[in-house]
């Protein structure tokens, strides 16, 4: 078992990372590198994040692209999303994801499993695209009817200047249906966080509130930033179902277009993953005056605060009750997991670099096992979700990001209509419009990194050979032949699902198998291990 | 329920709109060659999404590190270009990751942007930041031209253009070009050539570096991959065969061209007859003779073919993937008296329908192949809706058709993401041929015991 007296001192490590660094690059880099502290009151140290990658970096991060077409709107079935540039990016993107999806019917849409892509050539790049994208937009109605088609644009888009959003306004007429684009080319932004705001913003100018219908249910809320991988959001559906609230739409897990139009009638937003959708929290409450606050499904005890969270805004005594109720069954099966399973994982220590949410969530399962996260980091978060948000005014925002539109949102003169004053939040015991980010959750001399690279990757895990590493699909190879597991938390090894109640079981259980895998120990040949005298002595008996 | 419910038989003529390629962009081609050189770090000039995709897609191929840096271009960087980003890597990468060999390929952005790369890189060089016997080298890759084919075709024949060359001290090894094939093929093409006693260059080569060992202790740079003195080398070899005409022809033509090797460009040997003209090739190359143990080999083949000839015979093929793979296997699967009666690939190319029709050769008369765009995998499934098959052969992506059909389903070519074997066993050579022949039966007669009624439920085949 690794032990706190055989790691290197934190503060110490940082420069080791960056050691082999040209000392420009080393001084840049130890900005985005902290050792965890906390004051009183709960303020952490300042750390550098969304800022650019240094080229020639092995880093984690994908594009603007990604982050829009590939997390926010990739887990909604019926629209048939079309990616506008050469095929690459199309092809990467396709089914790659694991968001799990459960039509109504047979005859439901579902294009998830479908590819689309202009496919541009040569020709197009010379004389311009916008004529293919017309025709394909045309010969995907035609083949497909559906209710919606999306428009995203790939890297050589913006620079041949294809005005895709006329395009799609122009298709939107000529076929009654809803077409709009995303200006989402890889090189915006920093990371795929660009990508998430640029999603968040079409959803919000072109679907939401476009369907007035109110629903059933009497406790109306939207889950946001749960993209349903490896099912998570079935199990969430289930929760909230026994729990007797209502689920009005999720962005955007197992979702559909509808959903997301009819989104503005609930009366409370959840969100899950603040980096990814934070904006559409936030333009909804400026628009329609539905509030929203920070959940966590990840985790049995994060799970319970959330639905308690929940439970205490709508301030309903038989809500309460079956929520009590629901967590008190859960929680029984679960302990008796956690009692399984804890005594052997107590003590070991785990480091999480992963996306812009899930390095903080898992940090609950791990330590509900007895686990110790002594290294975490996002890929492409910003400050508030490591210092929380209310370093948000503090936030310069810089060359790189300075072009990813800011919707300026007045609320609705019919459709506002505000749920409840921050002064009635606050008697509820409700943040209002929080995330206290990352690191006040974390241990005091925990190392915080953001954008790790694969060079410091490796130099963490020859420091401190932690017991596992969550990381994704391009690190977890890498990091295995140090023989150490790692957890990809992006597609859960296509395992999972690990949110609520059910999920952390799943997840103990898979931790557990992970560290204890008997090939860890086979990793060299007998003849190897063998000590020299005993071999001689075997040898001189034979 | 279907997984692709949208799919019907009714086939219209799309223009605009590519449904479900066969085929994906230049750059990763041009990555997984380069990771088949030694100690050499594939670099992807443009922004750091397309480096993320191409890593991601060849590490779930292989289910190993696939390193590779980017120039990480910002908006700012596609508008006065990307020099200073690659000047900036180049240099970091040379002090991080100590490579021996930083191989730059393109990705649409900076090639819509036009950066000239040989003047980035002779500037690095003029700027002291190419360490002594250290090379940067690079191939265009325009992703809007071609394919990942075409992508993998150009880097290695980078690989000619940058390194060979030719001196007075003739050699009498013989130069393969392997292709577009698996680390277990490039492994397998070696024994094969081995086993003739043929000294060769072989290259690009991954194996050894996309099937590394696992010991606990991570190799960087793992131990596989041509050296570059083995390209410089191939200059002076006594011949080239490339196998695989899309993926090999370039380099070996290049390498007649700068340094005077003539070159045969064969067929990937993949099943009997391609394996047989490889074999033979090799034999009139090295002037030797093909040793007793190859013709028992090639004989457990025909044994196979023959003694289960009935469970293949007349069965309809559905094949997808790239020109080199598809006309090999074509023939392989006529040569079992299967049909290949679809066959589509993404990769553009004339030459492709000129090579299928000289395999079909009339034998298969109601084939219908397609080549380019729009030649996709919903417009062989709309084919297969039409009028089924009984098997298909293509990447992971098949198994959506496969389950909505029923119809038994054969994992080949790129990429493999849910399945492992392709890395560690061949389908080249006779023993390939073998394996092959192994997967097509079981697929085929797993789905017979599936389907078949309990009184036909057979105990022997
Ligand atoms: S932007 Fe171009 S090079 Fe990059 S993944 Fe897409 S198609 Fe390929
Ligand atoms: S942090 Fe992970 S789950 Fe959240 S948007 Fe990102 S990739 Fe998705």
């Amino acid at each position: 078992m690794t032990t706190d007296n055989s790691r290197p001192d934190p503060a110490k490590t940082n420069d080791l990372l960056v050691e082999a660094y040209p000392p420009k690059l080393a001084k840049k880099r130890a900005g985005q590198m902290v050792v965890n502290r906390k004051t009183p009151d709960g303020v952490v140290p300042e750390i550098k994040a969304n800022i650019r990658t240094t080229p020639g970096i092995i880093s984690q991060r994908g594009c603007c692209y990604a982050g829009c077409k590939g997390v926010v709107l990739g887990p909604t079935r019926d629209i048939v999303n079309i990616t506008h540039g050469p095929i690459g990016c199309g092809f990467y993107s396709w089914l790659t994801r694991r968001n799990q999806t459960r039509p109504e019917s047979p005859e439901d849409a579902n294009f998830m499993t479908y590819c689309f892509s202009t496919d541009m050539q040569d020709e197009n790049i010379v004389f311009g695209g916008e004529k293919k994208l017309r025709a394909a937009i045309q010969e995907a109605y035609d083949l497909f009817h559906p209710k919606a088609i999306a428009v995203f644009a790939t890297c050589p888009v913006g620079l041949i200047g294809d005005d895709i959003h006329n395009v799609t306004r122009e298709m939107k007429e000529k076929l009654g249906i809803n077409v709009f684009a995303f200006s989402c080319e890889g090189y915006k932004g920093v990371s795929q966080s660009a990508g998430h705001h640029i999603a968040n913003n079409q959803l919000f100018k072109h679907v939401i509130g476009r369907d007035d219908t109110v629903g059933p249910g009497k406790f109306r809320v939207n889950l946001l930033g749960e993209y349903n991988i490896g099912g998570d959001a079935f199990l969430l559906e289930d929760l909230f179902e026994r729990c007797g609230i209502t689920l009005v739409a999720t962005f955007s897990g197992n979702s559909t277009i509808g959903k997301f139009e009819n989104a503005h009638t609930a009366d409370l937003n959840c969100v899950m993953c603040h980096r990814s959708i934070n904006y559409v929290a936030d333009m909804i409450e400026k628009k329609f005056g539905i509030p929203w606050f920070k959940v966590n499904f990840i985790g049995a005890e994060a799970s319970a605060k959330s639905l308690r969270k929940i439970a205490a805004y709508f301030q309903d005594e038989e809500l309460a009750a079956r929520v009590e109720k629901t967590i008190a069954e859960e929680l029984a099966a679960v302990k008796k997991v956690q009692d399984e399973i804890r005594p052997r994982c107590e003590g070991k220590t785990a480091m999480l670099f992963v996306g812009g949410s899930r390095a903080h969530h898992y940090q609950e399962l791990f330590t509900e096992i007895g686990m110790k996260t002594i290294a975490a980091g996002y890929e492409f978060a910003h400050r508030d979700d490591y210092e929380g948000r209310r370093v948000l005014p503090t936030i310069k925002v810089d060359a790189d990001s300075r072009n990813i539109e800011e919707l300026v949102v007045e609320p609705d003169p019919v459709k506002y209509q505000p749920r409840l004053t921050w002064e009635e939040l606050s008697a509820r015991g409700l943040p209002h419009n929080d995330y206290e980010g990352m690191m006040p959750e974390m241990d005091e001399g925990a190392l915080v990194i953001d954008d790790i690279s694969e060079h410091e990757m490796e130099r963490l895990l020859e420091l401190h050979k932690p017991a596992v590493f969550c990381a994704g699909i391009k690190e977890k190879y890498g990091i295995q032949k140090h023989g150490i597991p790692c957890k990809q938390l992006h597609s859960y090894d296509y395992g999972g699902p690990y949110a609520g109640f059910q999920g952390a079981v799943n997840f103990y259980r898979e931790i557990d198998r992970m560290v204890h895998a008997r090939v860890w120990a086979l990793m060299t040949p007998p003849w190897q291990t063998v000590s020299k005298p005993l071999l001689n002595a075997e040898w001189v008996r034979a | 329920m279907t997984l692709l419910r949208h799919t019907t038989a009714d086939v219209k003529e799309r223009s605009g709109l590519t449904i479900n390629p066969a085929k994906t962009c230049q750059p990763i081609g041009a990555m997984y060659a380069a990771l088949g050189v030694r100690n050499c770090l594939p670099h992807s000039h443009g922004s750091q999404g397309c480096c993320a995709y191409h890593r991601s897609t060849l590490t779930r191929h292989y289910k190993e590190p696939v390193m590779a840096a980017t120039s990480s271009f910002t908006e700012g960087s596609s508008v006065f270009g990307g020099q200073s980003n690659l000047l900036q890597a180049i240099e970091n990468i040379f002090t991080i990751y100590k490579p021996d060999i930083i191989a730059v390929h393109t990705t649409c952005l900076s090639e819509t942007i036009g950066d000239d790369i040989p003047q980035i890189i002779a500037k690095a060089k003029e700027e002291g930041k190419i360490p002594a016997g250290k090379f940067v080298i690079h191939v265009n890759t325009p992703s809007y031209v071609g394919s990942h084919v075409v992508g993998f075709s150009g880097m290695v024949k980078s690989l000619v253009d940058y390194f060979a060359v030719a001196t007075d001290d003739k050699r009498r090894t013989i130069n393969i070009i392997p292709g577009w094939v698996e680390p277990s093929d490039m492994r397998e093409i070696r024994r094969l050539t081995a086993a003739l006693g043929v000294e060769t260059i072989i290259f690009p080569d991954t194996s050894d570096v996309l099937d590394a060992p696992q010991t606990g202790q991570r190799q960087f740079y793992p131990d596989g991959g041509t050296p570059v003195e083995s390209l410089r080398k191939a200059g002076d070899s006594l011949s080239t065969i490339a196998l695989g005409l899309s993926a090999s022809g370039a380099a070996a033509r290049a390498l007649d061209a700068k340094c005077k090797v003539p070159c045969d460009i064969l067929e990937l040997p993949i099943g009997l007859r391609a394996t047989d003209r490889f074999i033979d090739a090799l034999r009139r190359a090295a002037r030797v003779h093909v040793p007793e143990a190859l013709n028992r080999e090639r004989g457990r083949l025909v044994d196979v073919m023959s003694d289960m000839h009935q469970y293949f015979y007349n069965k309809r093929v559905a094949l997808w993937g790239d020109p080199d793979q598809l006309v090999a296997l074509s023939e392989f699967l006529i040569d079992l008296d299967m049909r290949p009666v679809y066959v589509v690939t993404g990769t553009p190319g004339r030459e492709f329908e000129a090579r299928m029709a000289r395999v079909l050769a009339g034998k298969i008369s109601e084939a219908k192949v397609r080549q380019g765009s729009c030649a996709d995998m919903f417009l062989m499934h709309q084919w297969i809706k039409e009028q089924p098959v009984d098997l298909l052969i293509g990447n992971t992506y098949g198994k959506y058709i496969a389950r909505d059909e029923n119809i038994p389903f054969v994992r080949h070519g790129f990429p493999i993401m849910d399945r492992v074997g392709h890395s560690y066993f061949p389908t080249v050579g006779y023993q390939g041929g073998l394996r092959l022949l192994e997967k097509i039966l079981d697929a085929v007669l797993a789905h017979k015991d599936r389907e078949s009624s309990e009184e036909s439920f057979e105990l022997v085949m």
